[in-house]
């Protein structure tokens, strides 16, 4: 909706959230995953809940809340007060600010008391972190501390240890040393949001004394956007693809009639400087693993020839996919979905033109749309919408645009072969198929999250699922890594099958889009079938749950030996595998284990 | 703006803020009157009428405030 879409107006979603909501949820068309959320405040929170429900819900995500009692965050995290234990949160969001730290250090204290008083704000809050993770097993989000509304100090307080500000820096710190060392502990940065909206604005008492809320109550959509988009990133739901126009986009002027030689980038003029800082901006995003294509109205040689330019950031190279033709956009981004196995709603399509825009908001529901109107305000837009928010920087994400290149080399390889088997042979395939393992437990939560094509029963889990499953007995638990000559895919399939005496249910098959007819399956299908027979398992049951987008794979228990045994008029089906002696192999091509 | 106009406009900001076209407010009344009115609401009730009128209510007022009537009174305070 685009009401939500940032840059939102505050003051509109406030007052109309009730007409909005209503909205959100009779859209027919969306199909919600269910989130518990659990907030523990220390300050009001009520408002805070009701903005980031809107935001989830326009990104597909349906929250039920856990409210803590106000300011009772502490005794309900570590006491285990049964309404929150019953509630068994999927998400905790532990919402304080500095209204939270009640002492502070005065003008006398030497270091060493500064150290006490710090330390027990430290026991404190890891007691509390550690506590909720062993327990509940599951995502914590933790606001950090904004800075103070007052310097008693002046501008010393930043400097001297006895000052608020000074203490508020350390205090962060303590958070962010937890962070680093936590894996399932996300940081919400308020101390920024603070910054951005206005200090002196976000912190206006009236709103503590009034209501007890720890920020301006027009501030809060804002920082239910940040928790939301956190909230977003865990359960894989980040765009993947930034998709970009040329002229006026990524360098100033109109390339075909102003020649390379003249369209503005590079430290020349103040355009010039625009257009090179935007470039940088682009380039950092595709080294934190976002995806980088061109889909522009140009003539291809053209188009390229701005790129030669020795001052260009971005070169031809940095592209996954490069469509610059006289085709409308829509055609060339729904293309570059294909070329690259991703849906078109895994887009950010970024352009100075309105039309444009309008074109595949109107055309291609879910593709983000960032307003792109004056070229200093670029970086602005993108970075705040928070569309490829970083929660962890796995080598996966650093890898993906290598990988992508990868395939793209692969494409050219096969077109020299007309034999698609030799083909296969060619590429010097090896898999990795095994239990979980701890490394991979991140990635496996995450394909879990976001594989939508390729996914029989599109079951979700959170990493502590995944953990908990692993650990299970009952289950057998299988990744799938694979390798080639052109380069490593990573993890890129999963299966989950649970036992019931010699029977396995197989409760989630999935698999990357990216090794589509590589094979895979059937490797991971012969695996399975290896490590169900050694468990002593005879009879193997799949289950087929259709949606919108996994009808790709609709007859795919057929495909690999299974009956089917029924279905119901949903097209649900259930599919039947008995595991004998002269099970034959499927897969010919990769090397496994 | 007459205390009319004002009145009047309140009453629109107090529909669309709890979605329901058919209220009618007048000086007389109170939350306990409109359903749904509590003590969140009443907070973004608030921020919505200052936000339309501009104006700005001093802690003081939004404490002192009883009925309809008076938040009228104080946003004609503020307006030409």
């Amino acid at each position: 909706m685009k009401e939500l879409d940032y840059p939102f107006d505050s003051e509109l979603i406030r007052k109309k959230r009730i007409k909005i909501r209503k909205a959100l949820l009779a859209d027919e068309s969306v199909t919600y995953i269910e989130k518990r959320i659990a907030i523990l405040g220390g300050s009001t929170t009520s408002e805070v809940k009701n903005m980031i429900e809107l935001f989830l819900l326009n990104n597909g995500i349906k929250p039920y809340f856990y409210e803590s009692e106000y300011n009772r965050f502490y005794e309900d995290g570590v006491f285990d007060n049964p309404e929150l234990v019953g509630f068994e949160p999927e998400i905790i969001y532990i919402h304080t600010s500095t209204r939270n730290i009640i002492k502070w250090p005065a003008a006398g204290d030497d270091a060493e008391s500064v150290n006490i008083l710090s330390a027990e704000v430290e026991g404190k809050f890891k007691g509390l972190w550690d506590h909720l993770s062993q327990k509940y097993h599951c995502p914590i989000i933790q606001n950090n501390f904004e800075l103070p509304f007052y310097r008693m100090l002046g501008n010393q307080d930043a400097v001297m240890l006895q000052g608020r500000n000074s203490y508020i820096n350390r205090l962060n710190e303590m958070i962010y040393v937890y962070a680093r060392e936590h894996d399932n502990f996300f940081v919400h940065d308020i101390n920024y949001e603070a910054a951005s909206y206005g200090l002196d604005k976000w912190s206006e008492p009236f709103y503590w004394h009034m209501y007890k809320y720890a920020m301006a109550v027009p501030a809060i959509p804002y920082t239910a956007y940040g928790v939301a988009v956190i909230i977003k990133a865990i359960l894989g739901r980040n765009k993947k693809v930034l998709a970009l126009d040329l002229d006026n986009t990524l360098w100033g002027g109109v390339i075909g009639d102003d020649g390379p030689e003249n369209i503005e980038i590079g430290q020349e003029t103040s355009l010039g400087q625009t257009y090179s800082e935007f470039q940088s901006y682009v380039k950092e995003l595709k080294q934190t693993g976002t995806l980088l294509t061109v889909i522009s109205k140009n003539n291809d040689d053209v188009a390229r020839s701005g790129f030669d330019r020795p001052d260009s950031v971005l070169k031809v190279d940095d592209f996954v996919s490069f469509k610059a033709n006289w085709e409308p956009k829509d055609r060339n981004l729904v293309e570059e979905a294909n070329e690259l196995n991703l849906l078109p709603e895994s887009f950010v399509f970024a352009d100075d033109n309105p039309a444009e825009r309008e074109i595949i908001r109107q055309s291609i529901p879910g593709v983000a749309i960032p307003e792109f109107d004056q070229p200093e305000n670029y970086i602005h837009n993108i970075d705040r919408a928070g569309y490829f928010e970083v929660t962890k920087l796995s080598s996966d994400d650093l890898k993906r645009n290598e990988m992508y290149q990868a395939n793209a080399k692969r494409s050219v390889a096969q077109a020299g072969f007309t034999d698609y088997a030799e083909y296969l042979k060619s590429l010097e395939m090896t898999a990795e198929i095994r239990p979980f393992e701890e490394i991979y437990m991140s990635r496996i939560a995450q394909l879990s999250n976001k594989s939508n094509q390729f996914n029989l029963t599109t079951r979700r889990f959170t990493q502590a699922e995944i953990e908990k499953i692993a650990a299970d007995d009952s289950y057998i638990t299988l990744y799938g890594k694979l390798q080639d000559k052109f380069g490593d895919n990573g993890v890129v399939s999963v299966v989950i099958g649970e036992k019931e005496n010699d029977v396995l249910h197989i409760r989630l098959w999935l698999m990357s889009c990216r090794v589509l007819k590589r094979e895979m399956e059937f490797a991971m299908m012969d695996e399975l079938v290896n490590v169900a027979g050694e468990s002593g398992i005879t009879t193997i049951y799949g289950y087929y749950y259709p949606t919108a987008k996994n009808s790709m794979v609709k007859d795919f228990y057929g495909i690999q030996g299974f009956e089917k045994i029924s279905e119901d008029e949903e097209k649900n089906s259930i599919w039947k595998f008995v595991i004998t002696d002269d099970y034959i192999n499927k897969n010919n091509s990769i090397k496994v284990n | 703006m007459t205390r009319e106009e004002v009145m009047e406009k309140v009453n629109e900001i107090i529909q669309d803020v709890f979605d329901d076209d058919s209220i009618q407010v007048t000086d007389e009344t109170v939350a306990a009157d409109v359903d749904g009115w509590d003590s969140l609401m009443h907070i973004t009730l608030i921020g919505t009428v200052e936000d339309e009128f501009d104006v700005k209510f001093a802690m003081k007022d939004v404490v002192g405030m009883k009925n309809v009537g008076q938040m009228v009174d104080l946003i004609m305070e503020q307006t030409d």
